[in-house]
């Protein structure tokens, strides 16, 4: 991992309008980001976590565009990100790609496996037609597949196999940054080993770098270098993984650290670590979103919203830790 | 050593399932989704049961439910509730024991809900069905177990459809609807798969705080590995419709038998254990159409020797209460 920034994101929203009524009135906003400020170095892998509906996809596929963002800046490589337009952006985008968590509806059912790894050769006129079939051979075996899967359908492959292929197509055009929303959740045990040491093989060789975004702590701890954690929208904690894992600070990922069940230790009783529903991204509570399920909350946490701060790169959004700020 | 045929007869057990083997009669041929399975479980204990997608976790449980539909068939074996042979139940009979003193969570809320009718009056339902109460006291419970659930403000979720209900929510009122009658054996599949940590934590909190009132059995059904270590007395787990090894949750954890056990406890990335590398099993399940005539796992084993290609291994019991099926146990 190096020090170089790839991505650095201000402040960004992306907000999703509510229209109701036959005149569509602009009745409200599902605010699924709201106000997050992070950067990627090269190299590594960022984990962002949350429980479901936090924003985490919504939050990915802003970065890389392929959401326009309400309000804020990134900045891909230095360059302005959002004003890109039209060919640029295009040409750009070649740079980042994204795996999503479900392989069966991720791939053209009526293509086969050959097609659809031409493809992005084709899309942005990459090699002569002839080198094509060659380096989707080569594509395919990086990923563990064999040269004698070209012309077979999606359907014809299993969860993890389709899997690889999605991960073929995304480092198809050597991309710089990859987007993986939850590539594993939806595979067996043994399946998702597989994928995951084969994501970590293609970062050593290609100097990849990964936004890894999942609800299993498990498998972030043993895939990413850091680790942004979500809450409504919100990035409420981000560090180092020994950092989080060891010595979490802010109340909701000490709960979700605390939910994840353990293996080997034996029947035990089971203790919710929070209570309470997500609350709604449309009407987020006052204050900090996580006071009402907060077991520590003090008076000012329903009243005024806390900034991440803190040193070391381990910052928090927390009231609690209100005196560790200059 | 003692071979394993199921029929150890425990007066404790609520549950017991001999040979059982459920056939698929597909156009391609028939398959065996479940293919001699023999467990029992005793009163108040939970067996969780783990195993690849597709292994036939599901097919187990509703068969016991018998709720398998064509092509699909009971071929053999025994399902033993409370000392009765439910496979020899009439379908009428059968309806009241499903429900009643046997429930089933689904992997899927809506399996169990009926969109266009309310929460309310589904369990309602269901409690007039089982017991001789008046609709005003079926009411009553219904309520009580919305609440029960943690479901807040229950009177007014009592008259919500099912997607008025969060994903959660669903799940918990689909909870409320199972245990309205006090099962004595429950089967809960993947109660929590669809759900987040958080919100997995309370619902499994409430089943064992129901399961200890009651004094209920269950049979809980997971790939998660973790979930099954904290939730189970003993656990089995299965490949390819087999059951391959069954222990106390503590032996088969920390000293699995059979190496598909110990491979998949091995791949998944456990918490403040960080290994470089992950421990992968190569090759994929394989489909049911291809299943090899010895052990279903002879594929992908890095144990396998000959003999494992063309004979089914024995469920046998290696140490008391241990049980594998492998001729080359770790
Ligand atoms: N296209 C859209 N239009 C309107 N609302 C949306 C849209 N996409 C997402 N949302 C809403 O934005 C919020 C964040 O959703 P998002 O999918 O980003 O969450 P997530 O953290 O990825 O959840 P999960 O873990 O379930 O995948 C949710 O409330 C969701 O309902
Ligand atoms: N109605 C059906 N018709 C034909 N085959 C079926 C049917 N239901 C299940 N099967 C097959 O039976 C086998 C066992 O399926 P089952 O649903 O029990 O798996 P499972 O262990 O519950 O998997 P999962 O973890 O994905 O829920 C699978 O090969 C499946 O394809
Ligand atoms: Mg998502
Ligand atoms: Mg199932």
């Amino acid at each position: 991992m190096s020090n170089e920034i790839i991505l650095d994101a201000k402040n960004v929203k992306k907000y999703f309008p509510i229209k109701k009524g036959l005149l569509l009135r602009h009745v409200g906003d599902v605010k699924a980001v709201d106000d997050v400020t992070l950067t990627v170095r090269k190299g590594e892998s960022l984990g962002l976590v949350g429980e479901s509906g936090c924003g985490k996809s919504t939050l990915g596929r802003t970065l890389i565009r392929l959401y326009d963002p309400t309000a804020g800046s990134i900045q891909f490589k230095g360059e302005d990100f959002v004003a890109l337009k039209g060919e640029a952006l295009r040409l750009k985008r070649k740079n980042i790609q994204m795996i999503f968590q479900d392989p069966y509806a991720s791939l053209d059912p009526r293509m086969t496996i050959g097609q659809i790894l031409r493809q992005p050769f084709e899309i942005h006129n990459i090699l002569e037609p002839s080198q094509r079939d060659k380096k989707v051979v080569e594509l395919l075996e990086t990923v563990g597949l064999k040269a004698s899967h070209i012309n077979r359908y999606p359907h014809e492959f299993s969860g993890g196999q389709r899997q690889r292929i999605c991960i073929a197509r995304a480092i198809a055009l050597e991309p710089e940054l990859i987007i993986c929303d939850e590539p594993v959740s939806a595979l067996d045990v043994s399946i998702q080993a597989q994928i995951l040491n084969l994501l970590k093989d293609l970062q050593k060789k290609f100097n990849l770098t990964y936004i890894f975004i999942s609800h299993d702590l498990s498998v972030i701890e043993h895939f990413c270098d850091r680790v942004a954690v979500m809450y409504l929208g919100k990035i409420v904690e981000i560090g180092s993984r020994d950092e989080l894992f060891k010595s979490p600070q802010h109340p909701y990922t000490q709960a979700l650290l605390a939910a994840i069940p353990r293996i080997g230790e034996g029947k035990k009783k089971i203790k919710k670590s929070l209570t309470g529903e997500v609350p709604s991204p449309i009407n987020p509570p006052s204050g900090c979103a996580f006071h009402p399920r907060c077991s520590q909350k003090i008076d000012i946490c329903s009243k005024k919203l806390p900034q991440l701060a803190g040193s070391n790169g381990h910052q928090k959004a927390c009231w609690l830790y209100e005196s560790e700020t200059p | 050593m003692r071979f394993w045929d199921g029929v150890s007869v425990s007066t404790q057990s609520v549950i017991q399932v001999k040979n059982l083997e459920t056939t698929f009669f597909m156009k391609s041929g028939p398959f065996r989704a479940v293919n001699n399975i023999s467990y029992e479980i005793g009163q108040g204990k939970t067996l969780g049961i783990v195993g690849e997608s597709g292994c036939g976790k599901s097919v187990t449980s509703f068969s016991l439910m018998q709720l398998i539909e064509r092509p699909g068939k009971i071929t053999n074996g025994q399902v033993i509730l409370n000392g009765k042979d439910l496979l020899k139940l009439s379908e009428d009979e059968m309806q009241t024991v499903r429900g009643g003193e046997m429930a089933m969570i689904f992997q899927e809320p809506m399996t169990a809900l009926n969109p266009v009718l309310t929460i309310g009056y589904q369990i309602d339902e269901q409690i007039l069905r089982h017991k001789k109460v008046s609709p005003q006291e079926a009411k009553e419970r219904s309520i009580e177990m919305l609440k029960l659930v943690g479901i807040p403000s229950p009177e007014d979720r009592y008259s919500n459809y099912p997607h008025q209900l969060s994903g959660g929510m669903r799940q918990r009122a689909m909870i409320a609807m199972a245990l309205s009658c006090n099962p004595s054996f429950l089967i809960a599949d993947e109660p929590t798969t669809a759900l987040d940590v958080t919100i997995q934590a309370q619902i499994l909190e409430l089943i064992q705080t129901i399961q200890e009132k009651l004094n209920m059995t269950v049979q809980f059904i997971t790939h998660d590995l973790g979930v099954i270590s904290e939730i189970s007395d003993d656990v089995l787990v299965m490949y390819g419709g087999q059951a391959c090894e069954k222990a106390s949750t503590v032996e088969i954890f920390n000293n699995p038998k059979h190496p598909y056990t110990a491979a998949l406890i091995k791949s998944r990335p456990t918490l403040g254990h960080r290994v470089q590398k992950l421990t992968t099993i190569e090759g994929t399940v394989p489909a049911p159409h291809e299943l090899p005539k010895g052990c279903p796992f002879v594929n992908r084993c890095s144990r396998a020797k000959s003999e494992c290609k063309d004979n089914r291994p024995p469920f046998i019991e290696v140490q008391p209460a241990h049980f594998v099926a492998c001729f080359n146990p770790v």
